[in-house]
């Protein structure tokens, strides 16, 4: 088929889904609904395959199909089209949305056919995908912008879809203004990039990167990387514009599946993929992504410890694991950032959607403490859930094992690495084995703590097999990038996901990687020792959570200061809201009542007031009295004569 | 067939809503006037589109040029013509006009006649002075147009309806002297150029060359400069000359704000467009830094203000003052993306805030308050109410794919391209605007249900309807343009290209050729 056309179909199927439920939105049937949205994305998906297969085809360096729609935006030297680009990035991040965007479409059927907005509720989920593959799509930042903030605003609506609830909604308004300030610099990123080298579309520029790396902060090249990347921290979650995250699980928990886990989120990192020749000659930059990363990494886990609302553990981990992508990017492991891309958005997805089924089972309790045991009640969610849970410890050769290995190594070894790095991603490995292993002890496992009025069940069909797929695919998904040193171990398997990305991404310079050299042995010991680590971490929350609560308990007691400090999330809304809105509307209010009110109109009062006094006063002057006018006519004359006889 | 080429179309254009309001104002049917007065409106639509149709965008020159002594001895003609500054500004006013004559079709129940022979009056007035290319001719229509706004404030508006008025009519008057004032000595100076005789014709005017030192407040071309700029920045408005706007806006009847917001405020930048920067190209760079700031100023405080206000309508009053502050910086930045900007930016402006007009007006109608502490949970009962108000809430804050990004995007571009730093500051109203109109519509439409929407539910006779047919008649055009300018720019900015072309690279020795 033509190329042209499967692009065409691909984009305008959820698009159509979205019209479709829109149309009708008041209808209350989940079935149509569901099935329409549903498939809508399974045809994207179809196409994506099938693009897929295509570009496998092509020759390894021209792997690109392109589609020129229409002319969008023309003036000056600016010419941004609707054109859009399957690659090898883009075509990967293709197969991740609409595959598991089809498959929670599918399990929102079952989770959602009670709501009385169901239809709106798909139209929404539609459109968001629909949005998600304009922004892997585009061939020009510009293009990538119309679905970055078309995905905001899905998640806007998302978010606040049980809108009569004050909280939700303020939590979608957050989500989109916390994204917006993100917005403003991935703009002025683009500006610069605009002015310095006369386009915006991704392939032109990439092909303009300076192969010279820029030593300066103020450089052009440093400069807008680091705007677009204040963009991809408003996006993606990471300090300082996290906020909004864990606020946005406020949405139905699949929307959490699907944008806040698996796709949405992650479009900072793959933006930064997408211009890595950009990123890679702005060592700054990558310096300033890869602390970020590694400090979100980190600051996050430890706030999911003291979690315990099911669905916000799951929020603060998502936050951490974006922290470990932009942690590889920052290091120049693009290849790495990209793989735990993946098995991220297959095993949170998985795990987002276990709590869903767990939420459902559990009649929309969230709370962790009030759970335990359902082990017994949901076995197929119990399963799939550990599945996940290997995957994110990084249980040997699960899926997250070798993705987040990678990163580890890597943020070692590379030039652009440190070891410090390396320390706060081990660490955020330690804390994210114990947090997670706390929320399967305390959900599946122990004693039974849920309410006598609460009879969980396992849910429907259409929910169960989602789980299942994504339960498969965090296990497997790991293979298809062995790490080097791994592949040795096990015989030689090459690493297919490298070598599909490799024309693709530009390697660091050739100086930096001869600067540093690694044995493989290092490499093992390091890896023996996170993976040993997060292991005896685990291991150490099974017993704490299943069998000496006490401990917990008593911990938490003893560090009163450190768990408030957590409890609390660090009082950074707090602080946020203190230091810059509170006073920001109050200034503001100041600022309008003494200069709208105060001054402006005060001036505009008082020159009316000297006209209209200075009009009475000269009224009395002709009041129609002869004997006055008289009077003045001689006054007149007196002064007048006085004047010309004394000169 | 070929009407539209006849050669007096833009006299058809300009005169066609006086003999409209003639008309209406002598029709003896009271129950038939709307519908008359709409059909009229959409009777000039289509002629105006006729001269979109015939229109050459292949050249910057004047077309359709008319030109008919009037005042001999001061060499006043009835000049008229249309280029690509103007085009798209007249199609603005006769797009918006049929929609407000439906939109009005309840909330004006007095005085019915009379409010259409002032709407259809400064139509007239409005479109004279985006065609006028005479001095005085453009003066007479500018001042014209004043006349019918302020009756339709001043008995079809609120409670303060006086004070507004009042308010609105000296504060552009004022600034009308200065303008009269300066096109008075400009006149004087005019036969250096014409050999010998007097010249009110603005492509005289542009020949003119007028002394100017760099940093001496009072030479010619300064003076003449703030002289016109003034005028035009009160009608902008640009901080600090803005408050009489809120006032107006929120006493002002529905239609009455949209053609305000819509139509109005657009004189003002058509005005720096057309006269000021042309004519002035020295002292317009040399005070370039000014109008940036100001514009700069506007952006962040009118959204700051706005983000503060409790009332519907003073809260978009606000809104535009930042938006008008973002045209302002787009023309004096000086190049073709901020000009482009700006000019796409002048469109939008008056479709999402007409629209965000109108639709408040609807609401109004039904529950007779625009206080937002009162609403709260409003999509609930109104649904398609909810939909159109935030579609309409995208294109204001320029989210892609509506026109609002468009117009943004090309003059935040431009500012980048004067400056980083005005960059920096311009780009902070793309946060502020989103905030405050987010917390608007959160608050009414959002939450549990409110004041007015609890009242609702237990009064059966207030109870609140969805939008009628009637009232989605008014806002689908609204919403369609919103999308076609958000998705295909090209197809309006091409209008308008070789005339912003040709400013930008002839500055300083502007002409216009007459095609």
């Amino acid at each position: 088929m033509d190329h042209q056309i499967l692009i065409a179909v691909l984009l305008l199927s959820p698009l159509l889904g979205f019209l479709i439920n829109g149309f009708r939105f008041r209808s209350q049937s989940y079935v149509i609904a569901g099935t329409v949205a549903t498939l809508a994305v399974t045809v994207s998906f179809v196409c994506s395959i099938l693009l897929f297969i295509e570009l496998l085809a092509l020759p390894a360096e021209s792997r690109r199909i392109t589609a020129h729609f229409f002319e969008w935006i023309n003036l000056g030297d600016l010419n941004i089209n609707a054109a859009f680009v399957v690659d090898q990035i883009s075509s990967i991040m293709l197969l991740i949305i609409t595959g598991v965007g089809a498959l929670i479409h599918l399990f929102s059927i079952g989770y959602m056919h009670h709501d009385k907005g169901v239809t709106k509720y798909f139209s929404y989920l539609n459109f968001f995908v629909f949005n998600m593959l304009i922004l892997v799509l585009g061939d020009s930042l510009v293009t990538m912008f119309v679905g970055w903030e078309g995905v905001g605003l899905c998640s806007y609506l998302l978010i606040g879809f049980w809108f009569s609830d004050s909280a939700k909604a303020a939590a979608g308004m957050k989500a989109f203004i916390t994204n917006r300030v993100g917005d403003a610099a991935f703009l002025l990123g683009m500006f610069i990039l605009f002015m310095t080298f006369g386009t915006l579309n991704f392939y032109e520029l990439n092909a303009l990167a300076p192969t010279t790396m820029e030593a300066s902060w103020l450089g052009a090249v440093t400069l807008a990387t680091l705007m677009l990347f204040i963009g991809a921290t408003g996006k993606s979650a990471q300090i300082p514009l996290y906020v909004w995250l864990p606020d946005a699980m406020a949405g139905p928990t699949p929307v959490s599946a699907l944008i806040h886990a698996a796709t949405m989120v992650t479009a900072g990192v793959y933006m930064i993929i997408r211009l890595n020749p950009m990123f890679v000659a702005a060592p700054n930059t990558m310096m300033v992504i890869a602390i970020v990363g590694a400090a979100t990494a980190v600051m996050a886990a430890t706030i999911g410890v003291v979690q315990n609302d099911i669905k916000k553990v799951l929020a603060y981990s998502t936050v951490s694991q974006l922290g470990y992508m932009f942690l590889a990017v920052g290091v120049g492991a693009f290849g790495a950032g990209m793989m735990h891309l993946m098995t991220h958005a297959f095993f949170k997805a998985l795990m987002f959607l276990g709590s869903g089924s767990v939420i459902h089972a559990m009649h929309e309790e969230q709370d962790i403490r009030k759970m335990g045991g359902l082990r017994k009640y949901l076995p197929v969610t119990h399963f799939t859930f550990i599945l996940g849970w290997l995957a994110i410890i990084g249980f040997p050769f699960f899926s997250g094992f070798f993705s987040k290995d990678e990163i580890l190594w890597q943020s070692f070894s590379s030039p652009r690495g440190h070891t410090l790095l390396w320390v706060a991603g081990a660490l955020g490995a330690v804390l994210t084995a114990f947090y997670m292993t706390r929320l399967m002890a305390l959900t599946f496992w122990g004693k039974s703590r849920v309410d006598k009025n609460i009879h969980p069940h396992e849910s429907p069909w259409t929910m169960t097999v989602p789980l299942i797929i994504l339960g498969i695919l965090s296990v497997i998904s790991g293979f298809i990038g062995v790490p080097h040193a791994i592949a040795e171990f096990m015989g030689h398997i090459p690493n297919y996901w490298q070598q599909w990305l490799a024309p693709v991404i530009r390697p660091l310079p050739i100086e930096e990687l001869q600067s540093v050299t690694h044995t493989l042995s290092e490499e093992y010991m390091l890896m023996g020792i996170s993976v040993f680590l997060a292991m005896c971490s685990a291991i150490f929350a099974y017993v704490v959570y299943t069998k000496k609560k006490h401990i917990a308990e008593n911990t938490a007691q003893s560090l009163k200061p450190i768990y408030n400090l957590l409890d609390n999330k660090y009082y950074v809304d707090e602080i946020y809201f203190g230091a810059i809105i509170n006073p920001l509307v109050k200034q503001s209010r100041n600022l309008w009542y003494y200069i709208d009110v105060n001054v402006i109109d005060r001036m505009t009062h008082v020159a009316s007031d000297v006209a209209t006094n200075g009009g009475k006063l000269v009224k009395t002057l002709q009041n129609g009295n002869m004997q006055q006018y008289a009077m003045y006519v001689s006054l007149g004359l007196i002064i007048v004569l006085s004047y010309v006889l004394m000169r | 067939m070929n009407i539209g080429a006849s050669s007096s179309i833009l006299s058809l254009i300009i005169f066609l809503p006086l003999l409209f309001a003639l008309v209406i104002s002598f029709w003896p049917q009271r129950q038939t006037l709307r519908e008359l007065a709409l059909g009229f409106s959409l009777i000039q639509l289509a002629v105006s589109l006729l001269l979109l149709r015939d229109f050459d965008s292949t050249t910057a020159a004047l077309q359709f040029t008319e030109q008919f002594t009037w005042i001999e001895r001061f060499g006043i003609s009835y000049f008229v013509g249309v280029d690509g500054i103007s085009l798209m500004l007249v199609i603005l006013t006769t797009v918006l006009m049929p929609i407000m004559i439906l939109g009005s079709w309840k909330s004006i129940s007095e005085q019915v006649k009379g409010f259409h022979v002032a709407l259809f009056v400064l139509q007239s007035a409005m479109l004279g002075s985006f065609l006028a290319m005479d001095a005085i001719l453009f003066y007479v229509f500018w001042e014209l147009s004043l006349i019918p706004m302020y009756f339709i404030v001043g008995i079809w508006g609120g409670a303060r309806r006086i004070y507004a008025t009042v308010k609105f009519f000296i504060y552009t008057m004022a600034g009308s002297l200065l303008m009269l004032l300066a096109i008075i000595f400009m006149m004087r100076l005019t036969p250096e150029v014409t050999g010998g005789a007097i010249s009110a014709s603005l492509l005289d005017f542009y020949k003119l060359e007028i002394p100017f030192i760099a940093g001496d407040f009072f030479t010619p071309q300064t003076l003449l400069f703030f002289a016109f700029a003034v005028a035009f920045a009160i009608k902008v408005p640009l901080f600090p000359l803005h408050t009489w706007l809120p006032d107006a806006h929120v006493e002002a009847p529905t239609p009455g704000s949209v053609v305000l917001a819509g139509v109005m405020l657009k004189m003002g930048t058509y005005g720096f467009l057309r006269w000021v920067i042309p004519l002035f190209p020295d002292a317009s760079s040399h005070y370039a830094w000014l109008f940036i700031a100001l514009g700069l100023v506007g952006i962040i405080y009118g959204a700051l203000v706005a983000m503060i206000q409790p009332d519907m309508k003073k809260l978009v009053a606000y809104s535009s003052v930042s938006h008008m502050g973002y045209v302002i910086l787009g023309l004096f930045v000086m190049n073709v993306y901020g000009m482009g900007g700006s000019l796409y930016q002048m469109l939008n402006h008056g479709i999402s805030t007409g629209g965000l007009f109108l639709l408040i007006g609807m609401i109004y109608e039904r529950t007779h308050s625009r206080e937002i502490s009162k609403y709260g949970g409003l999509a609930a009962a109104m649904p398609i109410f909810t939909i159109f108000f935030i579609i309409v809430t995208m294109s204001s804050i320029a989210v892609p794919l509506t026109n609002g990004f468009v117009g943004e995007f090309l003059i935040l571009m431009g500012a980048y391209q004067y400056s980083f730093t005005a960059s920096i500051f311009a780009v902070t109203g793309v946060i502020l605007g989103a905030t405050y109109m987010l917390w608007m519509v959160k608050n009414i439409f959002f939450g549990p249900a409110g004041e007015i929407v609890k009242a609702s539910e237990h009064d059966p006779e207030h109870r609140l309807h969805d939008m009628s047919k009637r009232e989605i008649a008014v806002m689908l055009p609204i919403v369609i343009l919103i999308f076609w300018m958000g998705l295909f720019p090209n197809t309006i900015m091409d209008y308008s290209k070789q005339s912003i072309n040709h400013l930008l690279q002839n500055k300083q020795n502007y002409s216009l050729e007459v095609k």
